[in-house]
């Protein structure tokens, strides 16, 4: 384990299932973990600051992700959500909030199904993994990295502020080994489990589901699945938000996951 | 030599300013464009130009097949090459060839491939191919693993042909319990394999490493020779020499009675925007983790606009460096000669004609070829000692290198 610490964010990589897991730590409070979207993340984020106010924010980049080692067996996005589990068994911080966002949201969702008791919150924003009954679930092998990203920024002033107007060519080359990463265990199905809704049934960890109303990436009714199929869950939508409700609206999405973490 | 004719079948019959107006002609391009009477009258006529094609003495025909795109209607050359196996008598049905990642059953293929073999008596040359990028979408299949289920379904396939069934395969992309099918081919040890390509270096350094024959599409000579030279080095560390029967060249070249008539019909191998496979949309046929990493940057750039195409060139580029030949016989003979003497391939692919040339001008360029082309052509490959794969009596791979060249049982 080597541990890189700045001001801000502390580094490490732990090794799961012979996996160096790079895992960002920052900010102090109960445990708070974050899983991020199919397009990687920016290093940091008013999202992740305003969370670390609270939490002790837990930040680990997916296998394969933003530059962390790609293990060749990994197929699934239920294969990661094993390596997180047992990344949190050896963590040992015990119950911990997880927040999954959109592709990450899709692994939160495989990780509340294997151990329906262990976390004590699961925030689901814009999740994957459930197959939309009528609309689709945005196909990005049919758009460029740039497009595919602004897809999921209602404001494209958002999005501009955040990547810049025109993203750097060391972005396009990271969205690409991420694109990469996404296809090597979500090609298909496309972005969904067909096991999961029935799955999600058994889920006894207390869920907030959260959308933005305008979310392109993945349709509002796959919110609303979510909260059908997960016991006790309930849809909170974000109006002016697309699909990247934490980089388009993060002081809204910090107000809800605070309200649903605080008490027992 | 060993000189083939080839047609990409173009779709000509297709709106070309629909096609222009969407911005591609391939994958998302609508099929409502495609119209069934005029696609039944031109794989008819490309039927007659390939039986022509043998008449005028061609030594074989050149298959490939692409999917959801006007520039090739062929959909399956296991399909044409079905056809032309009962039609025709002599040539080498030379499949160039089916793209192997596409395959959900690779042991199918194996026995198609091992029927076509049997009803042409042994005419089969099959080759492989990655497939192009955006045809893994057009296909569903993964673009990740485009190069490791190519090598995984390529061993698959030779094992099924050389090794006596039931066996059991137990991939990573492939897992077949039972593997027997009761058709293998008629070529011993098994039929040729040579592999085209036109970019990765993978590629050329997989074929070396087999020792399976590589085909140039269309390359300009310089990048040509260092294919070769790539070739040649991975031929030596492999441990044996190559020569002129491990090299094949596609070559565009357009015959025609005047020199003018052949420059207007050859514009027409730009039909599709100078695009080798059809007006493609950079997304689509770069799909992530089918290139491989050494090309990123260059891709990810391409796709957003921000680099030139690494594979489109200017017609008069094109005409000046020889990738395009087009001319009267005359004329055409010592641009041929310039490629044989610098590149000296021993299997050299005449890309006929392309796009909206009338079948008229198809048919007089397939016998102008033949009756005037092809012979000089023959006798510089004497005279330059240019033996293919067949009269050196190559072995068909390093693996059966030291046993003997295929034949008919």
């Amino acid at each position: 384990m080597t541990v890189i610490s700045d001001a801000v964010w502390t580094t490490e990589e732990v090794k799961v299932c012979g996996v160096a897991v790079r895992l960002r730590k920052r900010g102090a409070g109960p445990p708070l973990f974050v899983l991020h979207h199919d397009i990687g993340t920016l290093e940091s984020l008013p999202f992740y600051e305003s969370l670390a106010q609270r939490f002790t924010v837990y930040l680990p980049s997916h296998p394969g992700y933003d530059g962390a080692e790609r293990p060749a067996w990994l197929r699934s996005a239920r294969d990661v959500a094993v390596i997180y589990q047992a990344l949190l068994a050896l963590l040992k911080v015990g119950p911990v909030n997880l927040v999954g966002l959109g592709f990450g949201g899709w692994i939160a969702a495989e990780m509340a199904t294997m151990s329906p008791q262990a976390f004590r919150r699961v925030i689901l924003v814009g999740a994957m993994g459930v197959k939309p009954t009528h609309g689709e679930i945005l196909d990005q092998a049919l758009l460029s990295y740039i497009a595919y990203a602004r897809a999921g920024f209602k404001d494209q002033r958002a999005f501009d502020r955040l990547y810049g107007t025109d993203p750097s060519t060391p972005q396009l080359e990271q969205w690409d080994l991420n694109r990469e990463m996404t296809f090597r265990i979500a090609w298909k199905p496309y972005m969904y489990n067909p096991a999961l809704p029935h799955l999600l049934g058994g889920v006894r960890s207390r869920t907030l589901v959260v959308w933005g109303r305008a979310d392109k990436v993945v349709p509002l009714e796959c919110g609303e699945a979510y909260a059908r199929a997960i016991p006790g869950s309930r849809l909170a939508v974000v109006e002016k938000a697309g699909h990247c409700v934490d980089m388009e609206q993060p002081d809204a999405l910090v107000k809800l996951i605070s309200e649903f973490t605080a008490g027992s | 030599m060993h000189l083939m004719y080839f047609t990409e079948q173009p779709m000509s019959a297709y709106p070309a300013q629909a096609g222009k107006d969407f911005g591609a002609t391939a994958l998302m391009f609508s099929n409502k464009h495609f119209d069934p009477v005029a696609g039944s009258r031109l794989y008819n006529e490309y039927i007659e130009h390939y039986k022509l094609a043998e008449e005028v003495g061609f030594d074989g025909i050149m298959l490939n097949e692409h999917h959801n795109a006007p520039f090739c209607m062929q959909a399956k050359c296991n399909v044409f090459a079905s056809i032309l196996a009962a039609l025709t008598k002599k040539v080498k049905l030379v499949l160039l060839g089916n793209p192997l990642p596409l395959a959900e059953n690779p042991v199918r293929l194996a026995e198609e491939l091992a029927m076509i073999d049997m009803i042409s008596r042994g005419r089969l040359v099959s080759g492989f191919v990655r497939g192009g990028g955006q045809e893994q979408l057009a296909a569903g299949v993964n673009p990740a693993f485009n190069r490791e289920r190519f090598e995984e379904a390529h061993d698959l396939i030779i094992r099924t042909w050389t090794q006596e069934g039931p066996f059991r395969w137990e991939g990573t992309h492939y897992q077949h319990r039972v593997v027997n099918p009761w058709a293998v081919p008629l070529q011993k040890p098994h039929p040729r394999v040579w592999i085209p390509g036109v970019l990765s270096k993978e590629t050329i350094i997989w074929a070396a490493r087999q020792r399976y024959p590589y085909v140039a599409l269309s390359t300009a000579i310089p990048a040509t020779k260092k294919i070769w030279e790539l070739y040649d080095s991975v031929a030596a560390e492999t441990g044996y020499t190559a020569g002129p029967e491990n090299r094949g060249y596609l070559q565009r070249c357009h015959v025609a009675e005047t020199e003018e008539k052949a420059m207007a019909n050859a514009r027409q191998f730009m039909w599709m925007q100078g695009e080798f496979t059809g007006l493609a949309h950079p997304v689509w046929s770069t799909p992530s983790g089918y290139f491989s990493p050494s090309y990123r940057k260059a891709f990810v750039e391409f796709a957003v606009g921000r680099g030139v195409n690494p594979r489109a060139a200017a017609f008069e580029d094109q005409i000046r460096d020889q990738q395009i030949i087009a001319g009267t016989p005359k004329t055409v003979i010592p641009k041929l000669r310039r490629l044989l003497e610098e590149t000296r391939p021993s299997i050299v692919g005449f890309w006929a004609s392309d796009g909206f040339v009338s079948n008229a001008d198809a048919t007089t360029c397939i016998k102008l070829l033949g009756q005037e082309v092809l012979p000089a052509v023959r006798e510089m490959g004497k005279e330059l000692k240019l033996l293919s794969p067949f009269e050196a009596e190559a072995p068909v791979s390093i693996r059966e290198s030291k046993g003997p060249a295929p034949a008919a049982a």
